[in-house]
């Protein structure tokens, strides 16, 4: 086995473990109680003021494509789009998808059309809900900043993976005078959205958005056992410190294996 | 059968890729599939922008059909597909043609929409940076803070602000970063086991 890969895979078993063992907790009744995430509350307050005035949601599910290393962000993003498109048939409101990595697509249209029908409305389901921009960037940028300007979007909501046109987006959305709603774990676009944003969901809060709107126990399972594996991240932070401090190497050889 | 099946295959392979990632040695056979996969992966991907294309197409189409407002827009990127598939495919990325719209219109209109960012970041710093509460004035202390050390301006001034700058950065802010990093791993490994476990089948339409 290559080196780190044996308490990789002794951590990962031990998470696994952590988050089964809850899931089965929540599916017997005991559901873990989740804190407020505003992000996530204000996604019906943003959904029914574009009710009000009459405009459509912005979404995107950000770049990554779903074979890269920002998949998982890219599957969080469609488990909310998943309730904003609820929210959008529910409230009959236009609902405008940006899409901008290709195998995205199919999905995103799958989800968006599932929930019309789920609620009642497949009748109302629009090709138009989820359009493909483009690969590249600043294409996606600028096509993303035109639907918000042309349609004047009420709500943006922006969940997934970034780079630099996360601040394009977000500030885009704020020079419309639309709620914006991002959320990601990439840590260099955390602070751009912070500054333009209404609402931003912080790195581990995006994973959680889709347990924390659908109640789903397993779901919600997962969530507390997330819990458990952070704790251990943290005594092993703090076992590390103190051993690194004491000149003792035995915690730095053992995950070196 | 149609939901199970998809998931059939999306439980199997990710297991067959965690397999060939922890035991590449003692299972060879899981690596070996592993890396088809991850082929098949790129192959399926690639198929995907079939999709994207005949999407752009039949809404833009239809934009252009009905004579919606900004049709001409439609029209122009309808357009500008036809002219860079053509320079792509049949003229060559050696051409002239390639050269003409990759080098000199693509790079350039990507570049101009990248300097936008400034303008963007400075409206967005202000309306960040007014102290309205408590959270939002430490922000501007310490935005204000990493400015005077990283600009030669605040050396100049003390030189205690260098100091003060590269502290912020090192402790609190590695500190925090590092938080939201463990966060999201075990995020990330959560998320993967609701997706290999079907629990989550929103990529199927579902919850």
């Amino acid at each position: 086995m290559a080196p780190g890969k044996l308490s990789s895979l002794i951590l990962f078993l031990i998470v696994v473990i952590a988050l089964l063992y809850q899931m089965n907790r929540a599916k017997g009744g005991k559901l873990p109680k989740l804190r407020r995430i505003a992000g996530l509350d204000a996604m019906e307050e943003g959904i029914g003021r574009a009710t009000e005035l009459g405009r459509p949601v912005f979404f995107t599910p950000g770049r990554a494509e779903i074979n890269t290393a920002g998949a998982a962000q890219t599957f969080a993003a469609l488990e909310i789009l998943s309730y904003v498109g609820e929210l959008t048939a529910k409230y009959n409101v236009e609902l405008r998808t940006a899409i901008a990595a290709a195998n995205v697509l199919p999905l995103a249209e799958e989800i968006v059309k599932q929930s019309y029908l789920k609620m009642g409305h497949p009748d109302k389901y629009k090709p138009e809900f989820v359009q493909f921009l483009s690969t590249d960037q600043f294409a996606y940028a600028a096509g993303s900043l035109n639907i918000m300007n042309r349609e004047k979007v009420a709500t943006a909501v922006m969940m997934g993976e970034f780079q630099a046109e996360s601040m394009l987006l977000a500030e885009g959305a704020a020079q419309v005078g639309a709620i914006s709603i991002a959320g990601t774990s990439r840590t260099f676009q955390i602070p751009f959205f912070i500054a333009a944003c209404d609402y931003t969901l912080i790195g581990e809060e995006l994973f959680a958005g889709g347990a924390y709107l659908s109640k789903n126990p397993d779901k919600l399972g997962t969530v507390a056992g997330q819990d458990i594996g952070k704790v251990l991240a943290s005594l092993l932070i703090l076992a590390g410190s103190l051993l690194a401090t004491a000149n003792v190497k035995v915690l730095v050889d053992l995950l070196k294996k | 059968m149609r939901r199970e099946l998809p998931m059939l295959v999306a439980g199997l392979s990710g297991l067959i890729v965690l397999l060939g990632f922890f035991f590449e040695n003692l299972l060879p056979w899981a690596f070996n599939w592993s890396k088809e996969l991850t082929a098949w992966g790129t192959i399926v991907s690639a198929f995907a922008m079939g999709l994207a294309a005949a999407n752009l197409i039949l809404i833009h189409g239809k934009r252009l059909t009905f004579k919606n407002p900004n049709w001409y827009n439609s029209a122009a990127l309808l357009l500008s597909m036809a002219l860079m598939v053509y320079a792509g495919i049949f003229a060559g990325q050696k051409s002239y043609l390639w050269k003409l719209l990759f080098d000199n219109l693509m790079a350039p209109l990507g570049n101009a929409m990248f300097s936008l960012l400034i303008f963007f970041i400075a409206s967005a710093s202000f309306r960040a940076f007014r102290a309205r509460n408590v959270e939002a004035t430490i922000l501007l202390i310490a935005g204000v803070l990493v400015l005077l050390g990283r600009a030669p301006v605040g050396e100049m001034i003390s030189s205690y602000f260098p100091v003060g700058a590269d502290w912020l950065m090192n402790v609190p802010n590695v500190a925090g970063n590092r938080a939201i990093l463990i966060g999201a791993a075990v995020g990330t490994v959560a998320t993967g086991l609701r997706l290999l476990l079907g629990i989550d089948r929103s990529y199927l339409g579902g919850e």
